[in-house]
C-alpha cells in the first residue's frame, strides 16, 4: 500500500470514528433516547447477568408458598400460584425476550435483506415475484401470522423466533428495495459496475452500505414489536415451553389470580411496556439522528 | 375512476392467490399426517385413515392445492370437525360480532385519537404536546392484552361497573349489551388511538405551516375554519393510510382482545381452533381474515383517490 493510499485509509477511519462519536453525542444528547438506550441496556444486562441477579431458581415450584406478597419471606415480588418466585421469574424473562427480539428481528432482516436486494437490484420478474409473495406475506395481520405457524410448529423457542421472524421479512425486504432502487442508478455504482466489479462486489460494498441507516434504524423499531409478540404468543399459550419464565406466560398465569394476588399480572405487563417503551425511544432517537429524513 | 377501481379489484386476485399458497404451505408443514394430528393421540386407524381420504390428504400435494383452490374460488371452505358444521356457517355466525367490536374501537380512536392530534398540532411544544408524546408514545407500546386484564382488574374486580367477560345481548337490553362491549372496545382502541393521534400531530404541523394556510390566516377566516376546513382536509391522505394499516391491527388484535374478554368473535373461534387442533378451521379463518384485509386496503385506496384525485393508479406495483 502506497503512502497516499494509508493516507486515505487513516483519513476513512477518522472520519468513520468521528461520525460514530458525533452519533453516540446526538443520542445522549436527546433525552428520550438517553432514557431508551438505560432500558435497552439495563435489560440486556439483566438477560445476562440472570443466573446472578435472580434470587431464587426461576421454576423451583413450592406449592406451601404460594401466592405470597410483595416483600413477604424474602421474596422481593412475591410468588406466584406454585409458589415461583416472581422477581427471579422476570428476571429470567428478559432472556427470552431478548433473545426472541433480537433472534426474530435478524431472521427477518437476513431474509428480508435478501430478498430485498435480489428484487431491488435485479428487478424484472424477480422483483415481481418476490414483492408479490411480501405482498401475500404482508395481507395477514403480524399476530395472526405467528399464531398459525406456531399452531403448526408446535411450542418452543426457536419455532417462536421463526414464527415471529416470518411476520418481519417483508417490512425489511421493502426498506431494503427502496434503498437499493433509490442508488442502483447513481454515478458511482455505474462507475464500479464500468469498472468490471462483480453483482456481488456491487452489492455487499456498495449497495448494502448505503442501506445501514434506515435498516438498522427499522431493525430497532421491529425489536419491540417482536418482544409484545412473543409475549402475545406465551400470553396465548403457544409460545415458549411451560415452565420456562416468559413474561407473557407470566401475565397469563397471573390473569387467574386477578383478585388474590394482582401483582402477579401487572408486574411482567409493566416490564414489557417499560421495555417497548425504552425501545420505540431509542428507535426514534436513532432515526432522528441516523436519518432526520425519515423522521414522521 | 371506474378503470382505477378495475385496476386494483385486477391487482389484488395475485395477492390472494398468494394468500391461498402461503396458507396452503404453512398448513401442509404439519410434521406426520394432519388428519392424526386433528383427532388426537386416542384415535384409530381406521378413523385417520378415513379423515384423511375425507380431507384429501392422500392424494399427490398438487392436486391437493388444485382442489383447495378450487374449493375456495366456489366458496366451498369446508366443514369443521369440532364444531359439526360448515365453516363459513362460524363465519356468518361469529364475523359480526368482530365487526361489532372493530367498528366500535374504531369510532373510539377516532373520535379522540384526531382531535387529540389536531390540538397537539396548534399547541406544539406546550404541556399538552408534551402529555400528548407521552400518552401516545405509551399507547402505541401498550401490549393490549395486559390493558385488557387492568381494564377488568381495575373497572370489573375493584370497582364492578362493567362485567368482565362475554357478549350482552339487545334483547336483554342496551344497557347490558353496551355495558359489555365497553372495556373489549377501550382495550382494542388504544394503539389504533395512539397511532391516529400521532399521524394527525405530523401531518397538520406539516399542513399548517404552508403558505395557503397562513393566506387563509390573514384573510381572516377563523382559526376553526382554517384547521377544520383547510388544513385538515390536507393532512386527511397519511390518516387514511393508517387507516387502512389499523384494519389489519385491529383483526390481529382482536384474536387477543376476544381471547381476554371472551368475546365470541372470529379471532376467540381461531383460538379455540387451534386448541381443538381443528385446522379446517384455522385455515380458512386466515384465509378470510387476509381477504378481508386486502378488501379494506382497496377501499382505503380508492378513498385515497377520492381524497386526493392527483394519485394515479399504476400497474406496475411492484411493491413499496
Amino acid at each position: 500500500m502506497s503512502t497516499g493510499q494509508q493516507g486515505i485509509v487513516l483519513e476513512q477511519t477518522q472520519v468513520k470514528t468521528k461520525n460514530e462519536h458525533s452519533l453516540f453525542r446526538k443520542l445522549i444528547r436527546n433525552r428520550f433516547a438517553a432514557f431508551g438506550l438505560f432500558v435497552i441496556l439495563l435489560l440486556i444486562l439483566t438477560a445476562i447477568f440472570a443466573p446472578v441477579i435472580a434470587t431464587y431458581p426461576p421454576n423451583k415450584m413450592n406449592v406451601t408458598k404460594s401466592l405470597l406478597g410483595i416483600g413477604v419471606e424474602g421474596h422481593i415480588l412475591g410468588t406466584d400460584n406454585y409458589g415461583r418466585d416472581i422477581f427471579s421469574r422476570l428476571v429470567y424473562g428478559a432472556r427470552i425476550s431478548m433473545l426472541v427480539g433480537i433472534g426474530a428481528v435478524l431472521f427477518g432482516a437476513v431474509v428480508g435483506t435478501l430478498l430485498g436486494v435480489i428484487s431491488g437490484y435485479f428487478g424484472g420478474k424477480w422483483d415481481s415475484i418476490i414483492m408479490r409473495f411480501m405482498d401475500g406475506l404482508s395481507a395477514f395481520p403480524f399476530i395472526l401470522l405467528a399464531i398459525t405457524l406456531m399452531s403448526v410448529l408446535g411450542q418452543g423457542l426457536v419455532n417462536v423466533i421463526i414464527a415471529i421472524g416470518v411476520g418481519n421479512i417483508p417490512g425489511f425486504a421493502r426498506v431494503v428495495r427502496g434503498q437499493v432502487l433509490s442508488v442502483k442508478h447513481s454515478e458511482y455504482i455505474e462507475v464500479t459496475r464500468s469498472l468490471g466489479a462483480k453483482h456481488s462486489r456491487i452489492i455487499f460494498h456498495h449497495v448494502l452500505p448505503n442501506s445501514f441507516a434506515p435498516l438498522i434504524v427499522y431493525a430497532t423499531m421491529s425489536i419491540a414489536g417482536a418482544i409484545i409478540s412473543e409475549a402475545s404468543l406465551s400470553f396465548l399459550g403457544l409460545g415458549v415451553q411451560p415452565p420456562t419464565a416468559s413474561w407473557g406466560s407470566m401475565l397469563q398465569d397471573g390473569k387467574d389470580f386477578l383478585v388474590l394476588n394482582p401483582h402477579m399480572a401487572t408486574i411482567p405487563g409493566l416490564a414489557i411496556l417499560i421495555t417497548v417503551v425504552g425501545i420505540n425511544l431509542f428507535g426514534d432517537g436513532l432515526r432522528d439522528a441516523l436519518d432526520p429524513k425519515m423522521k414522521a | 375512476m371506474g378503470k382505477y377501481i378495475v385496476g386494483r379489484i385486477l391487482n389484488m386476485i395475485p395477492t390472494l392467490l398468494i394468500v391461498a399458497i402461503i396458507v396452503f404451505l404453512i398448513t401442509r408443514l404439519l410434521p406426520g399426517n394432519p388428519a392424526a394430528v386433528m383427532l388426537g393421540p386416542q384415535a384409530s386407524a381406521a378413523d385417520i385413515k378415513a379423515l384423511t381420504e375425507e380431507l384429501g390428504l392422500n392424494q399427490p400435494l398438487y392436486i391437493q392445492f388444485v382442489d383447495y383452490i378450487g374449493n375456495l374460488l366456489q366458496g366451498d371452505l369446508g366443514n369443521s370437525l369440532t364444531y359439526n358444521k360448515p365453516v363459513i356457517d362460524l363465519i356468518l355466525e361469529r364475523f359480526p360480532n368482530t365487526v361489532i367490536l372493530a367498528v366500535c374501537a374504531l369510532i373510539i380512536s377516532i373520535v379522540i385519537g384526531v382531535p387529540a392530534g389536531i390540538i397537539a398540532a396548534r399547541k406544539q411544544n406546550s404541556i399538552f404536546d408534551y402529555l400528548f408524546t407521552t400518552f401516545s408514545l405509551i399507547g402505541v407500546s401498550m401490549p393490549i392484552f395486559w390493558l385488557g386484564i387492568m381494564l377488568v382488574l381495575f373497572f370489573s374486580v375493584n370497582l364492578g361497573w362493567f362485567p368482565a367477560t362475554g357478549m350482552g345481548s339487545m334483547e336483554a337490553g342496551a344497557g347490558d349489551f353496551f355495558s359489555h362491549l365497553i372495556l373489549p372496545s377501550i382495550a382494542l382502541a388504544t394503539i389504533p388511538t395512539a397511532q391516529f393521534a400521532r399521524i394527525t400531530r405530523s401531518s397538520m404541523l406539516e399542513v399548517i405551516s404552508q403558505d395557503y394556510v397562513k393566506t387563509a390566516r390573514s384573510k381572516g377566516l377563523s382559526e376553526f375554519i382554517v384547521i377544520c376546513k383547510h388544513a385538515f382536509k390536507n393532512a386527511l391522505t397519511p390518516l387514511l393510510t393508517v387507516l387502512g394499516l389499523q384494519v389489519s391491527s385491529m383483526l390481529g388484535g382482536a384474536v387477543l382482545t376476544e381471547t381476554i374478554f371472551s368475546w365470541p368473535g372470529i379471532g376467540l373461534l381461531i383460538i379455540d381452533a387451534i386448541g381443538k387442533r381443528d385446522f379446517v378451521v384455522v385455515q380458512n379463518m386466515v384465509i378470510f381474515i387476509a381477504l378481508i384485509y386486502v378488501v379494506v386496503n382497496l377501499v382505503v385506496d380508492i378513498l385515497y383517490k377520492v381524497v386526493n384525485p392527483r394519485i394515479k393508479y399504476s400497474s406496475n406495483k411492484g411493491g413499496s
